[in-house]
C-alpha cells in the first residue's frame, strides 16, 4: 500500500484462531447469503435489482473488524454484505429481498435500502452516499464521541462530482470520515481504463491521504481500516483507502458479466485470488483450525442461510395497510390520496 | 352530476348586500418586526433551545447571511453551530442530511432555492423517500430554507418558484410564509419537525415589518404545519394564496370591498400538507375561488388546488369554474416594464375576481 503521510498502516498483523474463525464465518455466510439470493432471484421470487457482492466478502468483513460497532457506515447498493456485518440477520436480509413483512425494512426498502443501528444503507444514486457519510462524520465530531463514519463507494462513483465537493469539506472542516473506494473494476460494464483519466483511486482525493489496500485479503483489509480509523479519530481529518477487490457476478442480476470482461479473467481471480480461499489456506497451513472444523462452519452457515430462504419465501407479503405507512416521523396522521379521489388512505407516522 | 348552478354566471351573490364584514379588534400593537429579524428570532430561539440545531450554508456565519438572515447567530454561536460553506450545494445539502441520520438537526440554507437544483437529488432521494424506504427506521429532521419565487431584477435563473417541484413529493412537508408571525412560527415548527421541510421565504418579504403579537413574540410561539390561515373574512369570492401574493390578494379586496365584493383571503401557509378542508369549507360559502401564486401556472399550486376542489364537495357549490392567477408562462425577463407584467399584479387579480364573478 502507498500512502501521502509519513507511516502507514503495519507491514506484519496479528492474527488470533479467535479472529481467523470469526472472518472465514462472516466472509463465508455472505458469500453463501449471496448465492442464494442469486438462487431466488432466479427462481423469480426476489425482483427488481438485486446487485450481489461475492468476491468482496474480505472488503465488508475487513472493514467491520478494523472499527467499533459504535463508529458508522455507509455504503451504495451492493449493500448486503455490509447489512450483515453490521448486525441484521439472514434471514431479514433475505425476508427484505423477497419484499415480506419480516424484512428488515418490512418489505418496504428492498436490496438497496435496508438499515441498522449506525449503518444508513442501502443508497441507489451512485455517489449521493459520499456527502451523507460526511454529514454523519460531521454529527460524531460534533457530538464529540469519538465515533467515525466508513463512507464507501465504487470506481464508478469515483468519478461524481459530489466526491469532490465532499473531499473538499471533509478536508477543510477535518471530518472523521474514511472514504473508500471498493475498486472491483468495473463501473457497470465499464472498465476502469475506460471511465477514469486516473485509475489510483486512492489519489483522487488530492490533498486526502490515500492508501491502496489488496482488498482480498481480509488481514490488509482489517490492519488498513484500523490505521484509517485512528487517523481519523486522532483529529487528523479524513482518509481514503482503495480496496482493489473483484465481484465474480455481474453488476446486477441483469448482467451476466461477460460482454466486458472473459470468463477467463473471472475464473482467473476464482481460481487465485479468492478471499475465502485466502484465509481458509492461511489458516489450514499454521495448524489454527483444521478441515474438518471449517467444513462443519460450512454446513452451520448452509442451514442457517437455508432457514432464512425458507422464511423469506414463506413469511407473508406486507398487508396492504402499510402503504401509507411511515411517510413522516412522529407527525400527526395526514390523509393520502390513493389511486383514485375515493381511495382517501390514512398515514400513520413512526415514532 | 354537476349542479346546473355551476353553468350559470349569475353574479347575484357578489352584489347581494352591502354587508360589510367588521374588521375584529387586533390586540394592542406590540411590535413591528420585519420578516427577517422574525426568521432570526426563530432561528436564535431554535439554536439556544436544542444544541443539535445548526445552520449551515454559503456566506451565513461570518457575512451574517446573504440577505441578512442569519445576523448576529455566528457571533453568538460560534463556529460549530453556524457554518460557512464552500459553493458546493450538492456536496453540503447531502452532508446536512447525513448529519441529520446521525442525530443532529441542521437547518440547510440555500442562497435562494434557485441553487437547490443542484441538490435536489439530496433533498428527494436522501431527505424525503428515507423515512419510508426504511419503515420508519432512519428519521430525517431537517429544515432546507432560503428565499423562493422572483426578486427584483435577478432575471430567469435566479426567479423561479419551486412551491410546485418540492410539494410535489411524498416525504417532504412544504411551507411558505407570508407576513412575520408566519415566519417565525412556522420557522420553528419546521425546525422542531422531525421530518424534512422544505421553508421557502421570500426576498422581497425581508425587510417588510409586521406587527407581532405579545404571544407570538414567547420563546415558545409555533404554528401548526399543515394549516391554513383566513386573513381577511368574507362572503362573495374566496382567494387562496401563499408567500408575497398573500399581501397583494389582501390588496385586491381592500379595493373590492368599497364597491362591495367582500373577498375571503385565505393565506395557505403550508403546501404540502395543503389545508384543503379550510379551502372547501371557504368555497362551500362564497362559491367562487381563485387562486394566486408567482410561480408558472402549469401543474403549479393552483392547478392542484383546482384538481382537489374537483374531487372534493366543494365543487357542487362553485358558482363558476375556479380560477386561477399565475406568473406568466415564461422564464422571468429582466426589463423592469416587462418583469412588472410576468407577476401577478392586484389588478390582475381583480380582473380575474371579476370575471370569476361575472361583474
Amino acid at each position: 500500500s502507498l500512502l501521502f503521510s509519513d507511516e502507514g498502516p503495519a507491514d506484519t498483523a496479528v492474527l488470533t484462531r479467535d479472529q481467523g474463525l470469526s472472518y472465514y464465518r462472516c466472509m463465508q455466510t455472505i458469500r453463501r447469503m449471496e448465492l442464494k439470493a442469486d438462487q431466488l432471484y432466479k427462481q423469480k421470487i426476489i425482483r427488481g435489482f438485486c446487485h450481489l457482492y461475492d468476491g468482496q466478502e474480505a472488503c465488508a468483513a475487513g472493514i467491520e473488524a478494523g472499527i467499533e460497532r459504535t463508529d458508522h457506515v455507509i455504503t451504495a447498493y451492493r449493500a448486503h454484505a455490509f447489512t450483515y456485518t453490521r448486525g441484521v440477520s439472514v434471514r431479514e436480509i433475505l425476508a427484505e429481498l423477497t419484499g415480506r413483512q419480516g424484512g428488515v425494512a418490512k418489505g418496504k426498502g428492498g436490496s438497496m435500502h435496508m438499515y441498522a443501528p449506525h449503518f444508513y444503507g442501502g443508497n441507489g444514486i451512485v455517489g449521493a452516499q459520499v456527502p451523507l457519510g460526511a454529514g454523519i462524520a460531521l454529527a460524531c465530531q460534533y457530538q464529540g464521541n469519538g465515533q467515525i463514519c466508513v463512507a464507501l463507494y465504487g470506481d464508478g462513483a469515483a468519478n461524481q462530482g459530489q466526491l469532490f465537493e465532499t473531499y473538499n469539506m471533509a478536508a477543510l472542516w477535518k471530518l472523521p470520515c474514511v472514504f473508500v473506494c471498493e475498486n472491483n473494476r468495473y463501473g457497470m460494464g465499464t472498465s476502469v481504463e475506460r471511465a477514469a483519466a486516473s485509475t489510483d483511486y486512492y489519489k483522487r482525493g488530492d490533498f486526502i491521504p490515500g492508501l491502496r489496500v489488496d482488498g482480498m485479503d481480509v488481514l490488509c483489509v482489517r490492519e488498513a481500516t484500523k490505521f484509517a480509523a485512528d487517523h481519523c479519530r486522532s483529529g487528523k481529518g479524513p482518509i481514503l483507502m482503495e480496496l482493489q477487490t473483484y465481484r465474480y457476478h455481474g453488476h446486477s442480476m441483469s448482467d451476466p458479466g461477460v460482454s466486458y470482461r472473459t470468463r477467463e479473467e473471472v475464473q482467473e481471480v476464482r481460481s487465485k485470488n479468492d478471499p475465502i480461499s485466502l484465509l481458509k489456506e492461511r489458516m489450514l497451513s499454521n495448524n489454527m483450525a483444521s478441515a474438518e472444523e471449517l467444513k462443519e462452519i460450512d454446513g452451520e452457515i448452509r442451514k442457517e442461510v437455508d432457514d432464512a430462504a425458507q422464511f423469506a419465501t414463506s413469511d407473508p407479503e406486507p398487508p396492504l395497510d402499510d402503504l401509507c405507512k411511515y411517510i413522516y416521523h412522529n407527525s400527526p396522521p395526514v390523509q393520502v390520496r390513493g389511486t383514485n379521489p375515493w381511495a382517501k388512505l390514512q398515514s400513520v407516522s413512526s415514532s | 352530476m354537476a349542479s346546473l348552478r355551476c353553468f350559470l354566471r349569475s353574479g347575484k351573490n357578489a352584489m347581494a348586500a352591502l354587508q360589510r364584514s367588521g374588521f375584529h379588534s387586533s390586540a394592542p400593537a406590540a411590535v413591528q418586526m420585519m420578516v427577517r429579524d422574525a426568521l432570526n428570532q426563530a432561528m436564535d430561539e431554535e439554536l439556544e433551545r436544542d444544541e443539535r440545531v445548526f445552520l449551515l450554508g454559503e456566506e451565513v456565519a461570518q457575512y451574517d447571511g446573504a440577505y441578512k438572515v442569519s445576523r448576529g447567530l455566528w457571533k453568538k454561536y460560534g463556529d460549530q453551530r453556524i457554518i460557512d460553506t464552500p459553493i458546493s450545494e450538492m456536496g453540503f445539502t447531502g452532508i446536512a442530511v447525513g448529519a441529520a441520520f446521525a442525530g443532529l438537526r441542521p437547518i440547510c440554507e440555500f442562497m435562494t432555492f434557485n441553487f437547490s437544483m443542484q441538490a435536489i437529488d439530496q433533498v428527494i432521494n436522501s431527505a424525503a423517500k428515507t423515512c419510508y424506504m426504511s419503515a420508519g427506521f432512519q428519521a430525517v429532521p431537517i429544515v432546507f430554507r432560503g428565499p423562493n419565487g422572483s426578486s427584483a431584477g435577478v432575471a430567469a435563473q435566479h426567479s423561479q418558484c419551486f412551491a410546485a417541484w418540492y410539494a410535489h413529493c411524498p416525504g417532504l412537508k412544504v411551507v411558505s410564509p407570508w407576513n412575520s408571525e408566519d415566519a417565525k412560527g412556522l420557522l420553528k415548527a419546521a425546525i422542531r419537525d422531525d421530518n424534512p421541510v422544505v421553508f421557502m421565504e421570500n426576498e422581497l418579504m425581508y425587510g417588510v415589518p409586521f406587527e407581532m403579537s405579545e404571544e407570538a413574540l414567547s420563546k415558545d410561539f409555533v404554528l401548526p404545519i399543515g394549516k391554513a390561515k383566513i386573513e381577511r373574512p368574507g362572503n362573495h369570492v374566496t382567494l387562496v394564496s401563499h408567500s408575497r401574493c398573500v399581501g397583494h390578494c389582501l390588496d385586491a379586496a381592500a379595493v373590492l370591498a368599497k364597491e362591495g365584493i367582500e373577498c375571503e383571503v385565505i393565506n395557505l401557509r403550508s403546501i404540502r400538507p395543503m389545508d384543503t378542508d379550510a379551502i372547501e369549507a371557504s368555497v362551500m360559502k362564497t362559491n367562487h375561488l381563485v387562486t394566486v401564486e408567482g410561480g408558472w401556472p402549469q401543474f403549479g399550486v393552483g392547478a392542484e388546488i383546482c384538481a382537489k376542489i374537483m374531487e372534493g364537495p366543494a365543487f357542487n357549490y362553485l358558482d363558476a369554474p375556479v380560477t386561477r392567477v399565475t406568473g406568466v408562462d415564461i422564464p422571468m425577463p429582466y426589463a423592469k416594464i416587462l418583469e412588472d407584467n410576468s407577476v401577478p399584479q392586484i389588478k390582475d387579480i381583480i380582473f380575474s375576481i371579476k370575471k370569476t364573478l361575472n361583474v
